[in-house]
């Protein structure tokens, strides 16, 4: 009896200082980074930091963003790493990101810095807004290739186009916000009245697009390039198009969430974030990332994306969000609404 | 009198004294109130006040200057409001908005331009005065001086208020307004269609000397085993664009109302069958048999007699399966396309745009149909009155071949499409790459590669099956069983009797709504609940309450209230009563509530999908975020790998219930 006792008090001490050895911070980092990449995120980071453990919480950008807001006044994350820029400042005008310049923060492209100093966030990669057609069902249904987003309002495209709804999908946003600054505020709302009329369908997620047009559900599938160049990889027929116009991105960033108590930590999983090994890291999935000349080419991806990208006005994006989305849901929320 | 009563001496006041074990029942009992007051009646409440949770600009709040052209001569500080009312430059109507809104300072100044060397200052009247500059949000009663080109960066934010403002935007929204219309009728159309096929299948089954009978009902029973947007997934590889049978469709889409109805129809069928089919098992041989004698046809037989027998299965049926279309939200989610109805607007309000105070105005709304249904309900089954008298002749079924033919090919085929809807999934999960590739692979069940939790999700799902069926029945059983063996406490018993049957009126996803609102709240003691297993488990017991309250009251029923004082009398405290009659005599019963806490934890997807977090990831759950991602067969793999849990579980719950039923309910049969 005697003998067990002490193996069960051996085995609890061992237990205990393994782990007090082994993990002497733990970070809850909120993302929205894709299921698969997450797990080489963190053996990266503790090749380098081994002291800190990060506990993953993911999901769907709409949802990280709704419970951080949900949690406003009693916040759980001490670390938001990758989530879209545009969320990112939405917390930034509520209040809720910790500034802090990370070492080395001048190395990136001011464009991935908040301009505020210092700054409340600061950029991972970009994700840029593509078209996914497939060319099977396109030659299929006689459907030229689109090269410009003026193409896809073409009466020929009549149902063969599915895009994602702004209101829940981060992409979806991202376009329609690109296309306002792009063609202007009258010009833009006309452009997708058009668009409108082609539209099968508006999906909650801003991947479902490319991913039904790999499946040949739907043809054309406004999505993003990444999605694209892996559903590519997987062997579905698409071509991944650059519209002409030029397109919207948004980036994923990282930033600190105010009031964490272990603030030491998360500046070195930020200060990690952005060096040279971080943003390589990043560019096996995104062509685009903060550092110049890192980025090396992405297999199938479009060539021409990052001279198309427009000169995105995040504040704009910010500040006319609300008002955005409520024009576009009384415009063309429901498909059965009769058209006026 | 009043003499006599002066006179004598004042007695001591009857009262019944309380024994110890009566003090232990009122405890337990308060102990289960107390529970489902914190997992229901709270959080309903705080979902209420939330919807009248209102955000407005506040123009009294904000003081403006104005600098002359060189810069130092300041105009006298004026608010937005009396600004706006000689301008009126922003009707009243836009000054309510959402928790994000913003609005332009410049809107107060028409002449402004951003070239102008014109200073201006602003600052709060109050203490609480929002206002961002650029995307730094500010908030004080100190003037805050900026040059006219960062003025154009000033916005006005928001304060919080109560009115009635969100019911006012809800309904003069026609997009929100019009799912009113589409769920009723998406609701009204499935009850229809499902009533119809639901009430042929169980009058063959209780009437017709037909053969393949156990096996058509096990078929029947199938759709209650899946999460309810599996049809959703299904008819996509039907009949979808690339659907192996979409020519059926005649060019309609599947997207939309249709496939709404086809998927309702489909996941409401047993919960019909098996209210319809108990309400025509109960009949009496003697009514037909007058019939015939009175040389009634066989079709007025049909009307006068077996209708008006079942008419109040029927009602409860079609309540039921209005109900649980009408809350539904998997499936208008996965085949809706763009047919908006009230439960997928909670999610996109709430999920996609944040707007809490919405969502619960829309949860509101939703609330109305489902508790009207309900208490239509309630009041039907107390009208039915007992057909089946001590002298009555069960009714048996002649056989009749033609009859029996037309019998079994209606069950046939509605068999043949829950077994279509069912077998598509598994060919689905199974197939490469739709349409492209067919070979055969089992890369779509390599669930850790995708979206939504991988196999860590589909084992917490067990897990928090187990959890429900476990603490749910325990909970459960024991509350039935106070109310129903307490003696005295009238009042208390008539409360905690509504608390049970409320559930039942909640939609799941107004449930799950509700508990944000009430658990992720710092001020709330419960909050450390908020993301861990625990919640989920409350969710889940809560939602699936009034179900198990009743199987529980009925088992009860039938056990003689004598049995309380006899062993009072003989000195046994009702602890050694419950384990040692009670429980043993009731246990099918209890093998019934936790096997049906157990599918319905494995397959919900509504009472949890606001409240499970990364570490309690669920395989419901799972299936709809890979089916909102696009990946649509690992979709279909998880739904099938959640089929043939439950498919299991049922069978553990056939054996262990013909186990119990050998050893404990001897007594049954003498």
């Amino acid at each position: 009896m005697t003998r067990k006792l002490t193996l069960i008090a051996g085995v609890f001490a061992a237990a205990l200082n393994s782990s007090v050895a082994f993990a002497a911070t733990e970070l809850t980092v909120y993302t929205a980074v894709e299921a698969e990449d997450l797990k080489r995120y963190a053996e990266m980071f503790n090749k380098d930091h081994p002291d800190i453990t990060i506990n993953w919480v993911r999901d769907s950008t709409g949802v990280v963003t709704a419970k951080l807001l949900a949690e406003k006044n009693n916040p759980q994350a001490d670390v938001v790493w990758g989530l879209a820029a545009t969320s990112l400042l939405l917390l930034k005008t509520e209040g809720m990101l910790e500034p802090y310049a990370p070492a080395g923060v001048d190395k990136l492209d001011s464009k991935f810095v908040d301009k505020s100093n210092p700054p409340a966030w600061v950029g991972m990669d970009a994700w840029v807004a593509s078209v996914c057609v497939n060319t099977v069902e396109a030659e299929k249904l006689g459907l030229p290739m689109p090269a410009s987003w003026k193409d896809l309002t073409k009466e020929v495209y009549k149902g063969h186009v599915v895009m994602p709804n702004p209101a829940s999908s981060g992409t979806g946003f991202l376009d329609v916000s690109s296309w306002l600054q792009m063609f202007g505020k009258d010009e833009g709302w006309k452009f997708m009245d058009a668009l409108h009329e082609n539209i099968a369908a508006y999906t909650h997620s801003g991947s479902k697009p490319c991913k039904m047009a790999a499946a040949g559900e739907i043809p054309i599938g406004v999505s993003f390039a990444f999605r694209g160049a892996k559903s590519k990889a997987d062997g579905a027929p698409i071509e991944i198009i650059v519209p002409s116009e030029g397109v919207g991105w948004d980036m994923e960033a990282t930033a600190i969430v105010a009031g964490t108590s272990k603030l030491e930590a998360a500046k070195t999983l930020v200060d990690w974030s952005i060096t040279k090994t971080a943003n390589e890291m990043y560019n096996t999935g995104y062509a685009v990332v903060a550092m110049p000349g890192v980025a090396k080419p992405v297999k199938f991806f479009p060539e021409n994306l990052t001279e198309k990208m427009i000169d995105n006005d995040f504040e704009f994006a910010a500040n006319n969000r609300a008002a955005i989305l409520e024009e576009w849901a009384k415009r063309y929320d429901s498909k059965s609404e009769p058209k006026g | 009198m009043s003499d006599i009563g002066a006179t004598l001496p004042q007695g001591r006041p009857a009262r019944i004294r309380l024994d110890n074990d009566a003090l232990v029942k009122r405890g337990l009992m308060i102990v289960i109130a107390a529970y489902l007051f914190a997992a229901l009646a709270l959080p309903l409440y705080a979902m209420l006040s939330k919807s009248f949770t209102t955000y407005s600009f506040d123009l009294t709040r904000y003081e403006f200057q104005v600098s002359d052209e060189s810069g130092t001569n300041w105009s006298e500080p004026v608010t937005a409001k009396a600004l706006n009312d000689k301008l009126s430059a922003v009707p009243p109507a836009d000054l309510d908005t959402i928790s994000d809104g913003r609005l332009p300072a410049t809107s107060f100044f028409p002449d402004f331009s951003f070239r102008s060397p014109v200073k201006y200052r602003i600052r709060g009247t109050v203490e609480n005065a929002p206002y961002l500059v650029g995307l730094d949000p500010f908030n004080s009663i100190e003037w805050k001086e900026v040059d006219s080109n960062t003025f154009r960066r000033v916005m006005l934010r928001p304060v919080q208020s109560r009115s009635l403002a969100n019911y006012k935007t809800y309904f003069s929204t026609p997009s929100l307004f019009l799912s009113i219309e589409n769920s009723f009728f998406i609701a009204s159309v499935s009850t229809a269609i499902t009533i119809l096929l639901a009430f042929g299948f169980a009058y063959a089954i209780n009437r017709s000397c037909m053969p393949f009978k156990p096996a058509l009902r096990l078929i029947a029973m199938m759709p209650i085993l899946v999460p309810s947007l599996l049809p959703g997934i299904a008819l996509v590889y039907m009949f979808g664009n690339q659907g192996y049978m979409k020519e059926l469709l005649l060019g309609e889409s599947i997207y939309g109302p249709l496939g709404i109805v086809i998927g309702s129809v489909f996941f409401t069928f047993p919960h019909a069958l098996i209210i319809i089919s108990t309400a025509l098992s109960i009949s009496d041989q003697r009514h037909y048999e007058a019939a015939e004698s009175l040389r009634a046809s066989k079709w007025r037989t049909f009307w006068t007699v077996t209708i008006p027998g079942a008419r109040y299965g029927l009602i409860s049926a079609a309540f039921v399966v209005f109900t649980l279309v009408i809350t539904d939200f998997g499936l208008p989610k996965v085949i809706g396309g763009q047919y908006n109805v009230l439960a997928v607007d909670i999610y996109k309000q709430v999920i996609g745009q944040q707007n809490f105070e919405m969502g619960a105005v829309v949860s509101v709304v939703l609330l109305i149909p489902a508790i009207i249904a309900f208490i239509v309900d309630r009041i039907v089954q107390k009208k039915q009155v007992a057909l089946l008298s001590a002298r009555s002749v069960p009714y048996e079924a002649r056989p009749n071949r033609r009859f029996d033919m037309a019998c079994l090919g209606w069950c046939a085929v509605v068999a043949i499409f829950i077994l279509g809807i069912i077998g598509t999934c598994q060919f689905a999960a199974l197939i490469k790459f739709w349409p492209y590739d067919l070979s055969l692979s089992l890369k779509n069940y390599d669930f850790d590669r995708m979206d939504g939790g991988g196999w860590e999700a589909y084992r917490n799902s067990i897990q928090l099956a187990l959890l429900t069926a476990a603490i749910g029945t325990a909970i459960i059983f024991t509350g039935a069983y106070m109310v129903e063996k307490i003696d005295g406490f009238r009042t208390a018993r008539g409360l905690f009797q509504f608390l049970a049957m409320l559930p039942m009126a909640v939609p799941g996803l107004v449930l799950g709504l509700a508990y944000i609102f009430f658990f992720n709240n710092p001020a709330n003691p419960l909050n450390f609940i908020y993301g861990t297993m625990t919640i989920l488990v409350v969710s889940a017991v809560t939602h699936f309450y009034t179900v198990g309250h009743l199987t529980a009251l009925t088992a009860l029923k039938q056990i003689d209230k004598e049995f309380e004082p006899v062993a009072a009398s003989l000195r046994t405290p009702f602890h050694r009563l419950f384990a040692r009659v009670t429980v043993p005599v009731c246990l099918p019963a209890i093998l019934d509530i936790s096997i049906y806490m157990f599918v319905n934890a494995m397959t919900t997807v509504s009472a949890v999908v606001f409240l499970y977090s990364t570490h309690t990831a669920l395989a419901s759950v799972a299936v709809l975020n890979m089916d909102d991602a696009g990946d649509i067969a690992p979709a279909a793999a998880m739904g099938m790998m959640i089929f043939y849990t439950n498919a299991a579980a049922r069978i553990v719950h056939a054996i262990l219930s013909r186990g119990v039923l050998s050893r404990t309910q001897a007594w049954r049969f003498r």
